[in-house]
């Protein structure tokens, strides 16, 4: 499998998008929306020209091809089906129909038209087509945006065996970090148009190099001063103290994940030093399939379902949050 | 004070106002006018020289409206307006500006005026702009992003623009060139200055109902019936489109005109 290597620049209306970037099997590029992420698509697919550098497939320059001489395969955002054109003229523009049709289960909607179909079916014929020139390279934008909640986790399911059978380098954007994590290999944080940093999903958990990283990933981000000790010691802005095995020194972030958390309703007294707790009142209680997240003064804190129930947050009043030292990361602010 | 107006009478005088001289033109119609051979010439005249003069529209300014669509530069609106304005020249400098350009002492200096070209030439320099406006809007309304889907497809830049985005703009160009084709019809000012009004050569229909008016009334009549039958199959036509194509037809039809 060649390696696709991005390496460019762009002036873009805000910044500058500037990026190096190796692709070799599934890289999702996540950050928020106006991060240069779609221009990263079009840079690659040759509909934008960068200022400096270029795209090079297995270590053939692409920089003087057009667009229709690349070989991606690319999946807009809102599918860009063509309306004019029946599911099966769509799939036959960019090649060989072949076995496509059954392949992603749209056969028997060979002859309508797109604005017949539903999210989910629209996706199918849109990657359908994608593949129908045989691409070398794969580039989906917000593949999973368009799609309501209920269609969305079936998709991602099939999305990523599909992926994981075509075994091309890809490159797919979006803004949801659970549908990067889940379907790339390699997970690259886009701000402003620079990488903040690129890594296997976990390790973009376990070490986020700054506190954008880690709020995007879905951690609670504490704000607050850390002094040394054999445990660093963090006077949150809330006046409360907080422990963390990371070291750290000064102005630092404490991040921690919603699911390192417990919940009580009483403040246990002989708690250990490595033990933190923050008090506060019960905000927001919402449910996430078996789970319940739950707003604990200034943390969202993820539990199962009975145990929301045996401790009645619905309720709302005064409950604890506790979590390990070792459960925590400080980052620079 | 008026307590009520009669809005149904007054319907009524508008509605006969419009529709008595078409029915005139028809009550007054005999066979010995449709049978002179100046109407047949006309005929012949009108169709030859609207068909070229189209087909030269359709050539040069699909492509013409494309550029002018699909590229931001310096001066584009300049550009745009310069396009439209033979829209609301009055005929007779249109005429003067053709020969200006074109006549014995014009600018170019060539042997174009009074000859069968030369109605062509009116006839494109007056209702080609009416297509290219049109064009230009319909070209607007092609999303981008289809035509970029194209190019990602592996289709050059011609199989992009006749297989996507024509049939796309479709709607606006067929609604431009309707247009331009019924003002192309009736064009008279521009074409009596600038080509004369020889029979079998450069006399058009209209141009022929006012070279007959005086002359012979019953060939005047004809003429004018002749027209009314094609100008109505045009807008019948028109019509029909717009109902079986698409909303952007009928968007373009119902703003332009």
């Amino acid at each position: 499998m060649a390696r696709l290597l991005l390496d460019f620049s762009v002036p873009l209306r805000a910044f500058d998008l500037e990026l190096t970037l190796p692709v070799e099997r599934t890289v999702a590029l996540v950050g928020p929306s106006g991060a240069g992420k779609t221009s990263v698509l079009r840079v690659v697919a040759g509909l934008l020209q960068p200022a400096r550098g270029g795209v090079s497939l297995g270590g053939a320059p692409w920089d003087a091809l057009p667009p229709e001489e690349r070989s991606v395969g690319f999946v807009f955002q809102d599918y860009a089906l063509f309306p004019h054109m029946s599911v099966r003229a769509n799939v036959a523009y960019a090649g060989p129909v072949g076995d496509l049709l059954e392949r992603f289960r749209i056969a028997h909607l060979a002859d309508a038209r797109p604005r017949e179909l539903s999210g989910g079916e629209r996706q199918r014929v849109a990657l359908a087509r994608a593949l129908a020139r045989n691409p070398a390279v794969l580039l989906l934008d917000e593949p999973l945006a368009a799609l309501d909640a209920h269609t969305k986790s079936e998709v991602r399911g099939e999305l990523h065996d599909l992926l994981r059978d075509l075994a091309l380098p890809t490159l797919l954007v979006t803004h949801d970090y659970e549908d990067a994590a889940s379907l790339a290999d390699e997970v690259g944080v886009l701000v402003d148009g620079r990488l903040r940093q690129l890594a296997a999903p976990a390790e973009l958990v376990a070490r986020p190099s700054d506190a954008f990283v880690a709020s995007f990933t879905g951690a609670n981000l504490l704000r607050g001063r850390a002094r040394r000790g054999d445990l660093t010691e963090i006077v949150l802005e809330s006046g409360e103290r907080v422990f963390s095995t990371d070291e750290g020194d000064g102005e630092v972030g404490v991040v921690v994940y919603p699911w390192e958390i417990s919940l009580a309703r009483a403040h246990a007294d002989d708690a250990d030093s490595a033990l933190n707790v923050i008090r506060g009142e019960i905000g927001s209680v919402v449910e996430v399939g078996n789970r319940v997240r739950v707003r604990i003064g200034p943390v969202t804190a993820e539990v199962t379902a009975s145990s929301a129930e045996r401790l009645a947050l619905a309720g709302g009043g005064i409950a604890y949050a506790t979590f390990k030292a070792t459960g925590t990361r400080l980052v620079p602010l | 004070m008026i307590k009520r107006i009669p809005v149904f009478a007054v319907a009524l005088v508008g509605l006969a106002f419009i529709a008595l001289p078409i029915v005139a033109v028809f009550a007054r119609l005999s066979l010995r006018g449709i049978s002179s051979s100046i109407v047949t010439d006309a005929l012949v005249v009108s169709l030859k020289t609207t068909f070229v003069a189209q087909a030269l529209v359709l050539a040069v300014g699909t492509p013409m409206a494309y550029v002018l669509a699909t590229h931001r530069f310096r001066g584009r609106s300049l550009v745009v307006t310069l396009v439209e304005l033979p829209i609301v020249l009055p005929p007779a400098v249109a005429g003067i500006g053709l020969l200006a350009a074109f006549g014995r002492f014009g600018l170019l200096h060539t042997g174009l005026p009074f000859t069968q070209a030369a109605v062509v030439v009116a006839v494109a320099f007056v209702s080609g702009p009416l297509y290219v406006r049109q064009a230009i809007a319909a070209f607007e309304g092609v999303d981008e992003t289809l035509v970029a889907a194209s190019r990602t497809l592996g289709a050059g830049r011609t199989k992009t623009f006749f297989r996507v985005v024509v049939p796309l703009a479709r709607g606006g160009l067929g609604a431009g060139e309707a247009l331009a084709f019924a003002r192309g019809l009736g064009e008279f000012g521009a074409t009596i200055m600038f080509a004369g009004s020889l029979q079998g050569v450069t006399q058009t229909l209209p141009l022929a109902v006012y070279a007959e008016f005086a002359v012979d009334f019953h060939t005047a009549v004809a003429l004018g019936g002749l027209l009314v039958l094609v100008s109505a199959l045009l807008l019948l036509t028109l019509k029909w489109l717009a109902s079986s194509s698409t909303s952007a037809f009928r968007f373009a039809l119902s703003t332009s005109s």
